[in-house]
């Protein structure tokens, strides 16, 4: 037996062992490869965004000295701090003094070149310290868009002339714009910001949470504690897997049917666009919520049913509060996908231009993904920059959320 | 008075009741006999609340869907609306702005023929808003005294609140079905008025898409509604291109992630690709247009596709693809880690490399639960709406050429339904029909998926 | 340290372990193990649960690679090789030595393909004609042929557990082996089935070193020629069988084959 050299010492087998190495590295670098694209879209993703969204956190910004004490507008500070002192002072001529002041400091045109809102930051900044009235002071203004834009490289000639001239003296400059993410919408990239869409979300968010975590929970708890097995309990969870899976936008054209139909008058609405969410996110919640239940060991519901417990107190006592981190980290996910969700909302006409923040549930509003939406289609270079600014902040959010799902899950996570 | 302060008069008068069941309860406990009751002072005093709470509430919802239109009747009687026009837009767009004057949502009417119907408005709001108020008062009243006299200390409060309970947690389970029943119910409806005036025949086997959304309300030219190149487009950007891009990349990344890779590299490469999937769709959708798509023109145009389109068909594919990549991924890492590792092992003790291992025993043992999943991408591709909204075109082509401009069915809907056109009109009309078949494909491709995954993973365990 | 018992005939050693430690991360599951495998022997591996016995098998295979965190000291040699050396194949060796495992694992492929898998992976065929005829070798000499000859396309894992395993048996001999592993092979087999499977061993003993994992004492001295006794994992005793069965030199050896613990 021993003289006869097996089949796997021969030099043939060794040959094409060596092949099949070869081809075992290939196959290896394939998936090194597939990581590495993936990854490397994500960083060109990321790093796209980022630096356009760098430039959407900055405007342009022209220097005007203005001398108020010397205006004539009276600026008494007990004036200054009731709620109509804008109007008041506008009424005073500030627009014009401001407007004079970039005459003098900018040359004849100097009034066009500032955005028609800058007098506005003056009047702010007056009545958040009404000591600026006393004195001669150089604010850093809005310019127009077609300014701002030439100073960035596009724009006529005639502008970028103006622009190289300014720059030459100093007198332009694009500064970080902290009014980002205070202002609302506008039609002037220099004048957009995202608060209106950022708030927006916030109580479509809040309309959400409160509609499809409580139903969400008690769904799940139904179905994995109490439910029956007979026909109706398989249609729930048919209806639960399937709708987890519908297509976001078909949520929408339920919204736009069924809520928009009931409540005409709430086009636009957080509330509608809030529901219209809830119905999507309520099966992600179950599902993670009933894999939470599960995960709750039977030997603890048989130690409370044997001291008498009944089936309520049972799950209510002991299942819910160890299975609670679990739903929690589900919950916050689904909450994630419908903040970035865009598409059911478009349905449901949150696509309006909305310049003033909302005020309640039942006000017109927009959120931050339709704001990034409705900037993307605009062509001013300087809606683009401003875009990639939501973006970041909207990716800033969702990061924090996942950040704070993925915590609590380690946290939490429990062996039985 | 809107319909928070309704529920918040429930809330409130629910609580009130829960003070009074519990104060009784707590009175029982010192005359009965031997101090105790059938159930604790808790229940009662929860079945109290919720005696009073759930009609109040209940009136709300009701109270809410029924006073605008009574509101609106008592203007309409009032000698002032006998001004109004007869019929149409206009009449409700006067009736409209008085009504948010009155109510304080406006400041100030624009138009002035609504102006003499803001008083009337405002008086008969002020009327329905206290009988409103009067009536749940009453109804919390007799509710909450039949549930305040039944109280007893042998009575059984606990059980009649569980059941409650048990009701709460069945009611929300039907949520479910109801949204299920609502979305079809919805698209059905919709879908059957289309079809009267447009032959689903020339719908789902025309070629040509050309919707007119300023063409008579009630003559469709059904020769404008072949869908055909819309699920061309939708098929052919979803599952063909974002799939030649999705599948390989994430089925490498799971092989690689689950067989190959060194257990830090894991713990951080996971994350991101789940950062990926967590990445709103209008973001790719942006990325798609800003980025890609002129990148993808570029390059045609340099190998000389002169024709090549900025809203190509394949851009938008491409980063539908990579949207996918971790789903994909995350399916096929579930479904070769369910393979039993007796199998790789089995395979390894043979001599087999682990690429002939994983090729040759793990990925042919995975296979029901990769085509599962993939099944689902599918599903997910052909029902995303931004990426081909912001990427792809509105223009129906019917083309193989990737550097074409495409339209896919999300993006009809988000047209049709985005448009000038009124919500009786048949381009909103078709939109419904779209979604109903984007529906249906979306709906048995989860189906069969599903029992795949479940008859895959039943044969293992 | 292991007592081996001093009448043993002299054999050529197919495989020997030197001083052979093997961790799973801190803990210590062999101890300082040596022992020679002698070829076209029947080698069994008796002792209580936990012992080593399984570990140590692996280990000759350098299957312990596949888990992350085991680690192996000292030297295990084919024919005079250190199996650990850097310069070894691993994919050569598990070709050398096969392995059947404690739970029947075929493939989820057709009986066909899982005896060809291991000739086709290997190139060991040059033919339609040349696998078809290691198949048929193999399946006849694990005992399958007139059962599934007829069935050849059907799926592995639809035959019963002991066919299965046996298919198993079959799958490993197909590459032509030097050293055959088993790993309590009838553990999860009826007695009928198990019979077949030592019958099977028995002709197989002869043309392969086998080595043999089990926690039966009746089949440890029904199919093999040598045996040694595992206990917390070091070799306690080594010898001829027969001896071991009926005269033991070590009391816990005695304890442990007539029934005290296990």
């Amino acid at each position: 037996m021993s003289n006869l050299t097996p089949p796997t010492r021969t030099p043939a087998f060794e040959a094409r062992l060596r092949k099949r190495y070869a081809s075992e590295r290939r196959f290896k670098l394939l998936g090194l490869g597939a990581i590495v694209f993936s990854v490397g879209v994500l960083a060109i993703l990321l790093f796209n965004m980022a630096s356009n969204g760098i430039g959407g956190f900055q405007r342009t910004e022209l220097a005007v000295p203005i001398d108020l004490a010397q205006s004539g507008i009276s600026t008494d500070p007990a004036v200054l701090a009731q709620p109509g002192a804008i109007q008041s002072l506008e009424a005073q001529g500030l627009p014009e003094t401001v407007a004079m002041s970039a005459v003098q400091a900018l040359g004849p045109k100097g009034a066009e070149e500032l955005n028609p809102s800058a007098w506005r930051e003056v009047a702010e900044a007056l009545v958040d310290d009404p000591s600026l009235a006393t004195r001669s002071e150089t604010f850093w203004l809005p310019a127009t868009r077609g300014l701002a834009a030439a100073h960035g490289g596009g724009g006529s000639p005639e502008l970028q002339a103006v622009a190289r001239e300014l720059a030459a003296s100093g007198k332009i400059e694009r500064n970080f714009d902290g009014g980002f993410l205070t202002r609302s919408d506008a039609t002037d990239p220099q004048a957009v910001g995202i608060w209106g869409a950022l708030k927006g979300s916030m109580l479509t968010m809040i309309v959400t949470l409160l509609l499809a975590f409580p139903i969400g929970v008690m769904a799940a708890l139904y179905l994995e504690e109490y439910a029956p097995r007979n026909r109706w309990t398989d249609a729930i969870e048919l209806s639960i897997n399937n709708l987890a899976a519908v297509p976001s936008i078909i949520f929408g054209l339920l919204g736009l049917a069924v809520f928009l139909f009931l409540f005409p008058s709430l086009r636009s609405a957080p509330v509608i666009g809030g529901m219209t969410l809830a119905l999507m996110t309520m099966p992600v919640i179950v599902i993670s919520g009933r894999n939470a239940i599960k995960a709750v060991p039977p030997s603890i519901r048989d130690g409370a049913l044997a001291i008498g417990a009944s089936p309520i107190q049972v799950v209510f006592h002991h299942v819910l509060p160890l299975a609670l981190p679990g739903i929690l980290t589900g919950t916050i996910i689904g909450m994630a996908r419908a903040l970035g969700e865009t598409a059911p909302l478009l349905m449901i006409g949150m696509r309006a231009f909305v310049a003033t923040p909302p005020d309640g549930f039942t006000s017109p509003a927009t959120v931050l993904p339709m704001q990034i939406f409705l900037w993307s289609d605009e062509i001013d270079r300087g809606f683009v920059e401003r875009t990639s600014a939501a973006i970041i902040v909207l990716l800033l959010f969702l990061l924090a959320m996942n950040g704070l799902a993925i915590y609590l899950r380690n946290k939490f996570e429990k062996t039985w | 008075m809107s319909v928070s302060v309704l529920f918040l008069l429930a809330l409130g008068l629910g609580l009130a009741g829960w003070i009074a069941g519990r104060a009784r309860a707590w009175a029982f406990r010192k005359v009965a006999p031997d101090g105790r009751l059938t159930s604790l002072p808790n229940y009662h005093a929860w079945y109290v609340a919720l005696w009073i709470a759930v009609p109040v509430a209940l009136f709300a919802i009701i109270w809410s869907v029924t006073a605008p239109s009574l509101i609106l009747q008592s203007v309409l009687s009032t000698p002032e609306a006998s001004q109004l026009p007869a019929f149409g837009f206009q009449r409700d767009n006067i009736l409209r702005e008085a009504q948010a004057v009155a109510s304080g949502a406006a400041p100030a009417v624009f138009n002035e023929a609504a102006k003499p119907l803001i008083e009337p408005f405002r008086d008969a709001m002020a009327q329905y808003n206290l009988m409103g108020f009067a009536a749940a008062l009453v109804i919390a009243f007799l509710a909450g005294a039949f549930a305040y006299l039944r109280l007893k200390p042998d009575f059984g409060a606990r059980t009649r609140v569980e059941r409650a309970v048990m009701f709460a947690l069945l009611l929300a389970s039907l949520v479910a079905i109801l949204t299920t029943l609502g979305i079809v119910a919805s698209l059905v409806f919709e879908t059957v008025r289309f079809f009267g005036m447009v032959n689903p025949i020339d719908f789902l086997f025309g070629t040509q898409w050309n919707p007119d959304p300023m063409s008579s309300a009630d003559n469709p030219d059904p020769a404008r509604y072949g869908a055909i190149p819309l699920f061309w487009g939708t098929i052919f950007i979803g599952a063909i291109i974002a799939m030649i891009v999705a599948i390989p990349l994430g089925l490498m990344s799971a092989i690689y992630l689950s067989q190959y890779a060194d257990p830090r590299l894991r713990k951080w490469v996971k994350p991101a690709l789940e950062i990926l999937a967590g990445v709103p769709t209008v973001v790719y959708g942006y990325f798609a247009a800003l980025t890609v798509a002129p990148m993808i023109r570029d390059f045609a145009q340099s190998i000389g596709i002169a024709s090549a389109s900025s809203e190509s068909a394949l851009a938008a594919g491409i980063v539908m693809g990579v949207m996918i990549i971790p789903f994909v991924s995350s399916m096929a890492d579930d479904s070769i880690a369910a393979v039993p590792s007796a199998m790789r092992d089995g395979s390894l003790a043979m001599g087999a490399t682990r690429s002939e291992t994983i090729r040759r025993v793990l990925i042919p043992a995975a296979l029901p639960g990769i085509v599962a999943g993939i099944m689902l991408a599918i599903s997910r591709a052909i029902g995303e709406t931004m990426i081909v909204v912001m990427a792809a075109s509105t223009a129906a082509n019917l083309s193989a050429n990737p550097f074409d401009s495409m339209t896919t069915v999300t993006v009809q809907i988000v047209a049709m339904l985005t448009g000038e056109a009124s919500t009786e009109h048949h381009t909103t009309l078709s939109a419904f029909a779209l979604g109903f078949v984007l529906f249906l494909v979306t709906l048995s491709l989860n189906f069969i998926a599903l029992r795949v995954v479940r008859r895959f993973r039943e044969a293992y365990e | 340290m292991t007592r081996v018992h001093d009448n043993l005939e002299p054999a050529e050693a197919k495989m020997a372990a030197n001083h052979v430690s093997v961790f799973y991360g801190d803990k210590v599951a062999i101890d300082d193990v040596s022992i020679e495998i002698p070829n076209e022997y029947v080698t069994a591996f008796i002792g209580p649960s936990g012992c080593g016995k399984s570990t140590f098998l692996r280990s000759l295979n350098r299957m312990n690679d596949t888990i992350p965190s085991a680690r192996v000291e000292g030297e295990i040699t084919l024919d005079g090789d250190d199996i650990y050396k850097s310069g070894m194949d691993v994919v050569q060796l598990r070709a050398r030595v096969g392995m059947v495992f404690q739970k029947p694992n075929p493939f989820p492929k057709s009986i066909y393909e899982n005896i060809a898998y291991g000739p086709k992976i290997h190139g060991l065929a040059t033919g339609k004609a040349e696998l078809d005829e290691i198949v048929e070798q193999s399946l006849r000499r694990a005992g399958l042929w007139e059962e599934v000859k007829d069935r050849l396309e059907d799926s592995g894992t639809a035959l019963s557990g002991g066919q299965q395993q046996r298919l198993c048996i079959a799958r490993a001999i197909a590459v032509d082996p030097e050293v055959i592993l088993m790993d309590e092979p009838c553990s999860a087999l009826d007695p009928i089935a198990t019979a077949k499977i030592e019958e099977l061993i028995d002709d197989l003993s002869g043309r392969y070193a086998i080595v043999i994992v089990t926690h039966s004492m009746q089949q440890a001295a029904r199919v093999s020629q040598r045996t040694a006794f595992f206990h917390l994992g070091k070799i306690v005793e080594y010898g001829r069988t027969s001896d071991i069965f009926t005269t033991p030199l070590e009391q816990r050896t005695q304890d442990y084959i007539t029934g005290r613990y296990g």
